[in-house]
């Protein structure tokens, strides 16, 4: 999706770039060149998608959780997850394109999520890695956009930056105490960290070289920070938690590098990334199908809704 | 064709005597629905004591291009401002 | 222990724990966004009803917790509404079960605010609030979906009707109950089946609904022990990790 921006009227555009360099924000209004506007509503609405569609592997064990505190979190997690979709969409319409079409986009398989929410959670433990390492990484990334340039998209983040904090402290808890449990739940752990450590390391996206809309979303401050910039302030925050509780990252060369003050990894296996990406992850299809499926069957509900809406509105203008 | 409600900005009053500030938006069909979805949605973590809802259709909005001959004329009309004026030395609870 | 006290706790208790799991199940699955967020929030309140009564039992009891009393019951040991069991299946039979559950527990809890057992008070204190709330949406719902569409009419109707027979229940004293109702600690079931009706007659008539008819079906309530057939499912799902690492803390 490359806009040519030599369709843009120069000066219009070199007063926007001054504006984004002097950290004005851009807000709906404002006048935004169209490429500007489309990388944006690919990725707030790619954003907002991510987050409903990671309602579900969480909502997998919402039923099954072995406490009555765990129940609570998980669901005070998962209904913040969904609002944060909310914020999300809410400020991606805000550049003209309805929750309805970006809805459509998403069922027609136009619009792309997290493709991290493609993988399974067949145990209890990927409720601890779901939360420390998939909201880990995500944090990592939203705390950057804060200070992303289109207004909304940033007062969306500010506000989702400050309710994730406890994700992630919930998911390294439920990895601790089952770290101090018996052996199956430590072999859970382990195994769950071994499923989820890669997925989360490719959630940054592709290196910087190859990332289509890096550059261009860096120099309109769109994004802040680059890939893997971010994926190794992840993966230096990571390691030593994992150590700290006993769990072993699933890399046989990983290391501490003493002069750059940085952990050097394995390079993450690209093809695996592109193929999920593509569709062929183990969940995609049964992810996209579950949110087909609730918006179908609540078709009715919505029908019913708007009709007395427009019912209430008639009996209040004859009034 | 799908119908996802209207879009309702949320207002916030943090608390009794604090001025109600923008918090963010969502979609319902009808007042009460939108009420009860900020309620749901917004202050979850008690944020608030008190709500406004308005339907965004329905807020006037000054334009962009209007904003030099709105906001810029009032750049130079510093007397409005306590500080502009100057006090004898001395003089107190002025 | 007072035993009857203990009987009367775990109605209570168990009536909110499996009604909100029920809407835990519902997560993800709403007609849109915001109402899918709506009705975690009710179900949150639920399970923390649930916690409340479920702690005053253990420590009734003595050498349990609420979350053993949660989580490794027998199926008999639970106590709750059959009507809380009746499985989601689409939305309309959500919004119902609401209704008419809400309808109860706001009078209920109406009475429960001045119970002779400081606990109970406290906990309906903190009930009544959260239940004002749910009766208000979920009467709200009804009306809307009442007075929508014919098609939503024709469900919501349906919706009323099927579960109608769960609904006598709610009023079925025994003895356990007459004896914590004169000592001034349960509530007056006979006031609440009046108030119950009234205010559900209210509702369907503003929802251009039909009230169901009534009639008597012969089920073992869950007072007794009694349970759907649903309700093997929900424990086999609630106490999987339980009874599959009965030794864990998780």
């Amino acid at each position: 999706m490359a806009y040519d921006l030599s369709q843009e009227d120069p000066t219009k555009l070199a007063e926007f770039q001054a504006k984004i360099d002097a950290e004005i924000k851009i807000e709906p209004k404002d006048w935004m060149p169209e490429g500007y506007r489309q990388n944006l509503i690919r990725q707030i609405s790619q954003h907002a998608h991510s987050e409903v569609i990671g309602m579900q592997p969480e909502g997998n064990w919402v039923s099954r959780a072995p406490s009555l505190r765990s129940k609570k979190i998980l669901m005070a997690k998962i209904q913040d997850e969904g609002g944060h979709g909310l914020y999300l969409y809410c400020a991606a319409e805000t550049l003209g394109v309805t929750r309805e079409q970006y809805l459509k986009w998403l069922h027609e398989g136009k619009a792309k999520y997290a493709s991290v929410f493609n993988y399974p959670s067949p145990t209890w433990a990927d409720m601890g890695a779901i939360g420390w390492l998939v909201d880990g990484a995500a944090i990592v990334n939203q705390v950057s956009l804060q200070r992303t340039s289109y207004g909304p998209y940033s007062r969306a983040m500010v506000r989702i930056c400050m309710e994730e904090s406890f994700h992630q402290r919930q998911g390294y808890e439920i990895m601790h105490r089952m770290m101090q449990g018996n052996e199956a739940q430590r072999k859970m752990a382990q195994d769950s960290l071994d499923r989820w450590w890669w997925p989360s390391l490719m959630m940054f996206g592709p290196h910087d070289g190859e990332s289509a809309h890096t550059s261009q979303s860096m120099q309109w401050k769109i994004k802040r920070e680059s890939n893997d910039d971010l994926r190794q302030q992840f993966i230096d925050k990571t390691i030593p938690q994992a150590e700290l509780i006993g769990l072993k990252i699933p890399d046989p060369n990983y290391k501490f590098n003493d002069i750059t003050g940085h952990y050097e990894t394995s390079d993450i296996d690209w093809d695996e990334f592109w193929n999920v990406i593509k569709g062929n992850g183990p969940c995609n299809k049964k992810r996209l199908d579950h949110h087909i499926k609730a918006h179908t069957d609540g078709a009715w509900v919505r029908e019913a809704a708007a009709a007395y809406g427009v019912k209430q509105k008639n009996k209040l203008q004859t009034a | 064709m799908d119908n996802q409600g209207d879009l309702w900005e949320v207002f916030i009053q943090p608390k009794p005597g604090r001025p109600f500030k923008h918090a963010g938006s969502l979609h319902a069909y009808d007042k009460s629905m939108a009420m009860e979805a900020a309620r749901d949605l917004y202050t979850r973590r008690g944020e608030g004591t008190g709500l406004w809802l308005v339907k965004a259709e329905d807020i006037v909005a000054s334009q962009p291009e209007d904003a030099e001959s709105f906001f810029d004329p009032a750049d130079d009309k510093v007397y409005r401002h306590p500080t502009f004026y100057k006090m004898p030395e001395g003089a107190k609870h002025i | 222990m007072n035993q009857e006290l203990y009987q009367y706790t775990l109605r209570l208790a168990d009536t909110a724990l499996i009604l909100s799991h029920r809407l835990c199940e519902y997560t993800s699955c709403g007609p849109f966004l915001e109402e899918d967020l709506a009705s975690m929030n009710t179900g949150l309140d639920l399970i923390g009803q649930a916690e409340a009564f479920l702690k005053y039992a253990a420590e009734m009891s003595g050498n349990t917790n609420e979350d053993k009393l949660a989580f490794q019951r027998n199926e008999e040991d639970y106590k709750n509404f059959h009507i809380v069991e009746y499985p989601n299946t689409d939305f309309g039979y959500l919004v119902t079960r609401q209704f008419y559950m809400d309808v109860f527990n706001y009078f209920n809890y109406s009475q429960l605010v001045n119970s002779k057992d400081v606990t109970i008070a406290a906990i309906a204190g903190k009930a009544i609030k959260e239940v004002t709330y749910h009766l208000k949406r979920s009467s709200e719902w009804i009306v809307r979906l009442g007075d929508g569409t014919a098609e939503s009419k024709e469900r919501i109707q349906a919706c009323l009707n099927d579960l109608w027979m769960y609904v006598d229940e709610f009023f079925e004293t025994d003895e356990i109950h007459e004896n914590l109702q004169r000592q001034g600690i349960a509530a007056d079931l006979d006031v609440i089946r009046k108030q119950w009706h009234q205010k559900v007659e209210e509702v369907l008539q503003e929802a251009t609904l039909t009230k169901p008819e009534g009639a008597k079906y012969s089920l073992v309530y869950g007072k007794d022990g009694g349970h759907t057939e649903y309700m093997g499912f929900i424990l086999c799902e609630m106490q999987y990790l339980n009874n599959r690492y009965p030794e864990a803390i998780w």
